[in-house]
């Protein structure tokens, strides 16, 4: 395992205890990525079938990777848990994905993204991995149109745009409001003509229960098939992580009920490094919750902010009222008056935080005052009906499908949730965790995004991650590496394997009186209440406090019925709930050390005039946090970002 | 403005099946108590509770994303797959489509080739196996031309985005009396088809996909549309329009060598 310790050059006395990101040092920020291609290693083709790459996660990220990776010649093995690796959760992304192609001629640039990226998540993301991002942007429309993804066009037949929030150019791409799928239809299809091929081998309905590190390398995985409950492993010579974020320890959030953070947090229980687990995402636009049975939560796209306008009432005694009924003079358009230059298209951290701020004022509306209005009529009207219905349509069907409530003749209500994940496994600039031949793609890593992610950057990430970063920057692991060096049969493999075998006995075996799911709303309501929107250090202190407690009644008083042997979706359910409650504790830990506000974690202390209230000189940093048998005494390593290009400023959008 | 909030009492008559070679029956699940803004999934989340905390066995059933765009939720209700309401999956039903006192059958989708797992899950390899034989257009990654290189008529985008919205669910074949998978078919042929980019590669991408979809044991298209007005999509039966004729175009050009 990596361990040196580096001084940071831009923060004078500061070490980072993490290795350097590996990015060239001899050359600008904007031909880091040029170089870094240049000087990477190579594998010779006739070489690379002999090389068994485990690819987990079949989204964006994981299907581009296992693609392409299969295309340039590796044996690729890819799992997904979902019945067919076209149902993983980016099928879910609404608005779109953005790129640098300046289509627009509205002045944008690879440098706008890449700044307006760095400044959307507050500069705490590092400058080489997010000038990458945008570098790659424009490749990944090509590479996307190329596969028949219904982008929409303009009339002439061309590429159409819109804009999103934190920006003030139009660079995001869309299929109407379901981006997501048509880009990961995609990338399943190139998985499936590499599948056809006998190139790539799927395994569907199969869930990745543990890694298999041996002599400090990740050598492969531990598999339950969850049709048949048998557990077995799988060797390769490196293993790619593309299992999204950890939003679900929430319970409600805007993810699918299956997303989960058992792989990554497998992994970082086998060592590798969990970075800045705080920075999470609370979307602004979600239908808001109605009731103690809701399993989940629904976005709308941040694109309908394009032509919706947010309002509350400006008098408590108006909430209760039809909107219609309310005059304009006695709107408070909130975000308009707030943030007069970006207005409704303020960032999701910010926006949701204003929405939050007009809530607990007493201004809220609907169902115990947690909501906003976000209204069509003034677009309607400049606009017609017609126009609003073609550019959102499916998203006002679904509105109405979920509250019975016509949102053409009356504004939507809306509320911020969980939709996101920033942290996640610490990488370096090819990818790789401190665990040499572990590498993470997509949400499941912490790079690009640092405090808060811009609309339509997920995408762009998971597929530049998949398509672009990994298959340039594996080589520079597997060249090192005897392919085939080790076999399922090794004792790492079996020890593993027991291990998993030893916990599904142990869950089934509690025979308690409370369900998986009562135990995960429980932790769900505490997370949300004390590590939510707004954070404060008694509250996480209480939180720390309270997780390890609910964790033992987890243990003692759980009922997971059914057998290990069989399609047993509670014992599925069981893992993973045991996972998050270990994983909520450190979240908790990660936000109440960092004893600041930025991006999407906001400290109440640390504000000023209610805007996030950052500390550079003492939390410029990444935490990567090692894993040491219990999650409350993790250690704390320092990663000091040095920005070369960018320099820190406040992040206004007024 | 208040949320109507009015709460149900339902009988529910659920299919059980313990695996695919099992024999099942359907089983009796009162359900108490439902709040009307409850989504159908989250009602049957309230009855595996109920039966969870009672020693029981839950029902089985996929689910995953409950938005309406991953397709796994795959439930037969009172007959028709998805539900009453068109144009939704079964997380995006709720249940103030429903009254008190109710009684509602709840079956998995019944075809030969898509074989009962356990309970309300099937095994839908069968669609993958369509679209592994040809549902894809061949292109490296890196070696695509710039985007804007390709003008596509914004009609031809509409139709093939329009086709595309397939969720590979599965309710058209569970709709059809003979439980066809042409609409399925036709939207992943229609989506590539309909693109200048999936041109070169049609014939073969038809011929491939069509003879799949027949060897996986799915039944003909007799005209009944009845899986047009069940897709959760509205995906049109123009698709299966499109797909005949670019078959019979391939197949002669196939026969004919040329």
């Amino acid at each position: 395992m990596i361990s040196e310790v580096h001084d940071s050059p831009t923060h004078p006395g500061r070490v980072s205890d993490t290795p350097p990101d590996g990015s060239p040092t001899h050359v600008p920020l904007a031909q880091k990525w040029t170089t870094h291609k240049a000087e990477s290693k190579l594998i010779n083709p006739a070489n690379r079938r002999k090389y068994t790459v485990i690819v987990v996660g079949s989204g964006l990220a994981g299907a581009a990777a296992a693609a392409t990776l299969s295309e340039q010649g590796y044996n690729v093995k890819c799992f997904c848990y979902q019945d067919s690796p076209r149902r993983a959760h980016s099928i879910a992304a609404q608005g779109g994905i953005n790129a640098a192609k300046n289509y627009q001629n509205d002045g944008d640039s690879v440098h706008r993204l890449f700044y307006d990226t760095i400044k959307g998540g507050d500069f705490r993301a590092r400058e080489s991995n997010v000038h990458r991002l945008a570098e790659v942007s424009v490749q990944i429309i090509d590479q996307c149109v190329a596969q028949g993804v219904p982008f929409a066009r303009e009339y002439g037949g061309l590429l159409a745009n819109r804009s999103f929030g934190g920006t003030q150019v139009s660079r995001t791409f869309y299929a109407a409001g379901q981006t997501g799928q048509q880009l990961l239809l995609g990338a399943y299809a190139a998985l499936n003509k590499e599948i056809h091929q006998g190139l790539v081998k799927m395994y569907s309905r199969t869930e990745m229960l543990d890694l298999v590190v041996v002599d400090g390398h990740a050598k492969g995985i531990v598999v339950r098939d969850m049709v048949t409950g048998k557990i077995s492993t799988h060797a390769g010579d490196a293993v790619l992580l593309c299992t999204g974020g950890y939003g679900n320890v929430f319970y409600l959030s805007t993810n699918a009920k299956g997303c989960n953070v058992t792989a990554t947090w497998r992994a970082h229980k086998r060592g590798a490094w969990f970075a800045n687990p705080c920075y999470t995402q609370i979307h602004p636009t979600c239908i808001p919750v109605s009731g103690d049975y809701q399993s989940k939560l629904t976005l709308m796209s941040e694109s309908l902010r394009n032509d919706g306008r947010c309002w509350v009432p400006k008098r408590k005694e108006d909430c209760g009222k039809p909107p219609a009924s309310i005059p304009e003079e006695d709107r408070d358009y909130y975000l308009e008056r707030k943030y007069p230059s970006f207005g409704n298209l303020a960032p999701r951290d910010i926006a949701s935080r204003a929405a939050k701020e007009q809530c607990d004022d007493g201004r809220g509306v609907g169902p115990g005052g947690l909501g906003v209005y976000l209204d069509f009529a003034d677009a309607i009207k400049r606009l017609s009906e017609g126009k609003i219905r073609e550019r959102y349509g499916n998203l006002f069907e679904m509105y109405e499908q979920i509250t019975g409530e016509n949102a053409y003749k009356q504004p939507m209500r809306i509320y911020p949730a969980v939709h996101y994940t920033m942290g996640g496994l610490w990488v370096d600039y090819n990818l790789m965790s401190n665990i040499p031949g572990l590498h993470v793609l997509g949400e499941a890593n912490f790079s690009d995004h640092g405090a808060n992610r811009l609309g339509a950057s997920a995408l762009m990430q998971g597929l530049a991650d998949g398509y672009f970063i990994i298959p340039a920057t594996l080589p520079n692991y597997l060249a090192g590496q005897k392919p085939g060096q080790f076999t399922s049969e090794g004792p790492e493999f079996r020890a593993a394997e027991e291990s998993a075998r030893e916990r599904t006995r142990r869950l089934l075996s509690i025979n308690g009186n409370r369900s998986v799911a009562s135990f995960h709303r429980e932790l769900g309501l505490l997370i949300w209440d004390k590590c939510g929107m707004a954070r404060t250090r008694e509250g996480l202190a209480e939180a720390l406090k309270k997780i390890p407690d609910l964790r033992e009644q987890f243990w003692k008083n759980v009922r997971v019925p059914g057998s290990g042997d069989s399609f047993n979706q509670e014992l599925e359910m069981a893992g993973r709930v045991a996972d998050f409650l270990e994983f909520g504790e450190l979240l908790c830990l990660d936000a109440h050390t960092r004893d600041e506000s930025c991006g999407g974690h906001f400290r109440m202390e640390h504000q000023v005039e209610g805007e996030a209230d950052r500390d550079d000189a003492n939390f410029s940093y990444v935490s990567a946090w090692e894993y040491t048998g219990d999650p409350g005494k993790s250690k704390l390593r320092k990663e000091w970002l040095d920005y070369e290009v960018v320099h820190f400023s406040t992040r206004s959008y007024k | 403005m208040a949320v109507s909030q009015s709460s149900l009492n339902l009988t529910l008559k659920i299919w059980r099946q313990a695996g695919p070679d099992q024999p099942g029956r359907f089983d009796t699940h009162e359900a108490k108590g439902i709040p009307d803004s409850a989504s159908f999934l989250e009602m049957l989340d309230i009855v595996n509770e109920g039966i969870i905390t009672k020693g029981g066995d839950p029902v089985v059933f996929d689910h995953d994303c409950r938005e309406g765009i991953c397709g796994t939720c795959s439930m037969v209700i009172n007959g028709m797959p998805h539900g009453p309401k068109r144009g939704v999956t079964t997380c995006q039903l709720h249940m103030r489509s429903f009254r008190n006192g109710d009684t509602i059958w709840i079956e998995p989708w019944r075809a030969k080739a898509f074989p009962v797992i356990r309970d309300l899950a099937v095994d839908r390899n069968a669609f993958e196996r369509i679209q592994q034989a040809g549902g894809y257009i061949t292109v490296r990654t890196g070696s695509a031309p710039e985007a804007n290189s390709v003008p596509v008529p914004k009609d031809d985008a509409d139709a093939s985005f329009a086709a595309a919205a397939c969720i590979g669910c599965g309710a058209c074949v569970a709709a059809c009396p003979n439980a066809s998978a042409m609409l399925f078919t036709a939207a992943k042929l229609s989506h590539f088809n309909l693109l200048p980019q999936g041109k070169p590669e049609a014939d073969k991408r038809t011929l491939a996909m069509v003879r799949t979809m027949d060897e996986q044991g799915f039944g003909n298209c007799t005209n009944h549309y009845e899986c047009e007005a069940y897709c959760p999509k509205l995906i049109s039966v123009e698709t299966i329009r499109q797909m005949n004729r670019d078959y019979r175009n391939a197949s002669a050009r196939e026969t004919a060598g040329v």
